[in-house]
């Protein structure tokens, strides 16, 4: 088990007139190398869960056991935990500061005490795991690129951390359906070649059901559902009452079934959904 | 139909850099958009969607070629308020385009900026509130609203001006799937009520709403039609790397496998019905 | 956090004080902060302490949330207390090393720090029970005036709009460039002074960029909500003098006269 959280509560503004329950009671377990979804709409807790998972938020109480070793407890060094995990926020490339990208990517690998050469080799690499050109690209200054690309520094300046768990919170939002694309096969790459945890949260169903193994679904600051993304969208009326939507796919079979149309109701992906409306439509006659 | 909008040969360059070739954005596109009609814009990002937009609402000037708005050239900078007046727009950041930090005077901003009477301000900053359903949030600050919600003040306070026609340039980018519904709902309404919409946009679910669709590459209009029409170029669409609607892709896929389904199909709900009929 | 600051913002309500006329208010601010400066003594100060608290009342902005506001600014004071304690000469009380703590020296540390209190208190109260639009359009009437001696009124009032709208956006921003950065190790509260002013770069570039997209973003949206400076504009809310508003100009022509009466006379 790399990471065990348990009875995890957090409150927010506490002892002021608008405190408010941002976590309540969260425990789940994420296996070595897992790639896990997490879904919920806006304020259900999502952001507030990620930040505990770095360290950048402390619970109330309730703990985190990453590799055995609780990080809420005090003497915890952050710098550790960076280490181990890293964080991909919403817009990262809101971040960006240096002049060139080289010197952007290499700022959280010195941060984390590593030698200029070190450094230099993993910057390099995190660019190339990123699909960008290093040669092409080092020297210029991220300001100058489009947006994806810009998307991509901000991401390569994460993994140059090489953590062994990597959360990246929507990281698609705001882009073109191409770049979008390319964001997710990026991180299918990462996963492949680092053989690191990804934790991805994502409004996108269709996203979540085709590359999660596990999702968490968050609900006012609870833990609604965990499972499999085939157990979890089957529960299409529990993820309705929390405001979610199903994968297209799911959803096109949900609604056939209840026209009374006989087809599976385990569908999350459009080769699936392919392949079932294909065996019912071409044998029919 | 009568034209709202009617674009001429429209070019757009800009320099990037002084010593520089110009870049051109808009590359001689010609369009007529009809009164009352709902159109969506797709193409990549840089495609030239957003300086199109721009250029109809004289925020930006043509470089050659013009742009007409309800007749009046938005080159004649004495009509200008006008044509603002005319088309509004609703942008992309929801954060960035609100100017007072109570939404009921933020709506009055372009009345205000009309030189309107007071009184009537007032009727009109109730109705685009009523109309986008945030009157109960009227007198809260912006940044405590959700992102679906800031997008519908920036609606409001567009409407208050009492427009023939919206350009909205990605309005839900940069909002969750709720946020993004929600303001779906009130543009198809403002649609309804008979005000023209030109909608740009990157989620084909949306665009399949519309009534015309245009997609947009290197700055020129590369397909143009109904949204049925325009879909069925998958092939095309996808070069460009853009996608279609879930319901056109499978469709798409089950036909090149040899199943018979209709190529008007675009939306999931239109394809259910096709294949429960089928199934009676 | 940072969005804990109170100082500036609007505390929502429809009191007696929040309905006032916003120019009335800025007024009374005025000569309440001058007010203060003409105070000698504590018996001044009790004065100015039954009028804040009468307001604060009436007002029905929590006393805590006010409190609050003085947050950010105690360094400030202990250290004006700091400097008036050991600052002063005058009969010694006692000796810490080479610093001497005087009687006198305690008195005026004692007396500007409460003043200090006072002075912030006051001055966040007006921001507290005006709506920020109101705030502005008072001080554009006031200073209208003089708009033809070429003071720009009109467009003073839009850039404190503005500013006012976008103070919460900006410290949202800041939360979370500096939350990114932590989670790339970033540390900003360890480390000398040297140390410290570097490692806000990584903060204040970003944040200098997304006050810039602002700007050009705003100013795209205003225009095209069909903005063109004060010229042709008309305002919603007129305002208008009102009966109360005649009433809250006596009362603070009879605070200023107890204020002044009280340098006269003790």
């Amino acid at each position: 088990m790399q990471i065990q959280v348990r009875n995890l509560t957090h409150i927010y503004s506490e002892g002021m007139p608008y405190e408010s329950v941002a976590l309540e009671d969260i425990s789940f377990d994420i296996n070595k190398g897992e790639f896990v979804g997490v879904i919920g709409h806006t304020g259900s807790g999502k952001s507030t869960l990620i930040q505990h998972l770095n360290g950048l938020l402390k619970p109330k109480s309730g703990s985190i056991l990453i590799d055995g070793v609780d990080i809420t407890g005090k003497d915890v060094k952050m710098r550790d935990i960076r280490r181990k995990i890293g964080l991909v926020f919403q817009y990262p490339e809101y971040q960006l500061f240096e002049e060139t990208v080289h010197k952007d990517v290499a700022f959280g690998p010195l941060n984390l005490g590593l030698s200029q050469e070190e450094t230099d080799q993993r910057v390099a690499e995190a660019i190339g795991l990123v699909g960008l050109d290093y040669e092409e690209i080092a020297n210029r200054s991220p300001f100058e690129l489009s947006g994806g690309q810009k998307r991509r520094v901000a991401i390569a300046g994460v993994i140059a951390m090489k953590p062994e768990i990597l959360i990246l919170d929507e990281p698609t939002a705001g882009l073109d359906p191409k770049a979008h694309a390319d964001i997710l096969r990026m991180v299918e790459r990462i996963h492949e070649v680092q053989q690191n945890s990804i934790i991805l949260v994502s409004h996108n169903m269709g996203d979540i059901a085709r590359l999660a193994g596990k999702v968490l679904v968050m609900d006012r600051g609870r833990l609604a559902l965990t499972g499999t993304p085939g157990e979890v969208f089957r529960q299409a009326d529990l993820l309705e009452s929390l405001g979610l939507g199903l994968p297209p796919a799911t959803y096109l079979m949900r609604e056939l079934q209840s026209k009374g149309v006989p087809v599976s109701g385990d569908i999350l992906t459009m080769e699936e959904a392919e392949e079932e409306l294909y065996r019912i439509l071409s044998g029919e006659k | 139909m009568e034209h709202i909008i009617r674009i001429d040969d429209l070019v757009f360059e800009y320099k990037r850099e002084e010593q520089l070739e110009p870049v051109r954005a808009v590359n001689q596109v010609s369009l007529e958009i009809e009164r009352g009609s709902f159109t969506a814009i797709i193409g990549r990002n840089g495609s030239g969607k957003s300086t199109l937009a721009k250029n109809i609402n004289a925020l930006l000037l043509p470089s050659s070629g013009a742009v007409y708005v309800k007749g009046l050239n938005t080159a004649d900078d004495t009509k200008l308020w006008e044509i603002r007046q005319a088309a509004g727009m609703v942008f992309q950041n929801p954060d960035n385009q609100l100017v007072s930090s109570i939404v009921e005077d933020d709506v009055a901003f372009g009345p205000e900026n009309l030189g309107i009477e007071p009184g009537e301000i007032r009727r009109r900053v109730d109705d685009s509130l009523y109309s986008v359903n945030m009157y109960e949030e009227r007198k809260k600050a912006p940044h405590l609203l959700s992102g679906g919600q800031k997008q519908r003040i920036a609606i409001a306070g567009v409407i208050a001006m009492r427009p023939e026609c919206i350009i909205l340039d990605e309005p839900t980018a940069m909002l969750d799937p709720h946020g993004r519904a929600e303001v779906m709902e009130i543009i198809q309404k403002l649609h309804r009520e008979g005000i023209t919409i030109i909608l740009i946009t990157h989620f084909m679910e949306e665009a399949a709403k519309a009534d015309r669709v245009i997609i947009m590459d290197s700055g020129r209009v590369v397909l143009d039609g109904e949204p049925a029409q325009v879909f069925l170029h998958i092939e095309e669409i996808k070069s460009l790397n853009l996608d279609v609607p879930f319901a056109v892709d499978l469709a798409c896929r089950l036909r090149k496998r040899g199943v018979e389904i209709p190529e008007n199909l675009i939306t999931t709900e239109e394809m259910v019905e096709y294949i429960a009929c089928r199934f009676k | 956090m940072i969005r804990d600051i109170t100082l500036g913002q609007y505390y929502p309500g429809n009191s007696w004080v929040h309905r006032l006329d916003a120019r009335i208010k800025i007024i009374w601010t005025f000569v309440y902060i001058v007010s203060l400066f003409l105070i000698k003594d504590f018996w001044g100060y009790i004065a100015v302490l039954v009028t804040l608290a009468l307001i604060i009342g009436v007002s029905r902005v929590p006393l805590k949330f006010i409190l609050k506001g003085l947050k950010p600014i105690f360094l400030i004071i202990v250290f004006t207390f700091t400097i008036n304690m050991f600052m002063t000469k005058g009969t010694p009380l006692f000796t810490l090393g080479f610093l001497t703590i005087t009687r006198e020296g305690l008195y005026n540390a004692v007396f500007m720090g409460i003043r200090l209190v006072f002075l912030i208190i006051g001055s966040s109260l007006l921001t507290l029970v005006t709506k920020p639009i109101n705030l502005t359009d008072g001080i554009e009437k006031l200073l209208s005036p003089w708009q033809r001696a070429g003071l720009p009124a009109h467009e003073l009032a839009m850039m404190m709009t503005i500013a006012l709208r976008f103070i919460p956006t900006l410290l949202e921003e800041t939360d979370k460039i500096m939350k990114a950065q932590m989670a790339r190790g970033a540390d900003f509260e360890s480390g000398n002074i040297m140390n410290r002013a570097k490692s806000l770069i990584p903060l204040l570039v970003p944040l200098f960029i997304s006050a810039f997209r602002i700007a050009q973003d705003l100013a795209m949206a205003m225009e095209a909500r069909c903005y063109r400076g004060g010229s042709h504009r008309t305002r919603m809310n007129g305002m208008k003098l009102k009966k109360k508003d005649g009433v809250a100009c006596f009362l603070m022509l009879a605070y200023l006269a107890l204020i002044v009466l009280q340098r006269g006379v003790w």
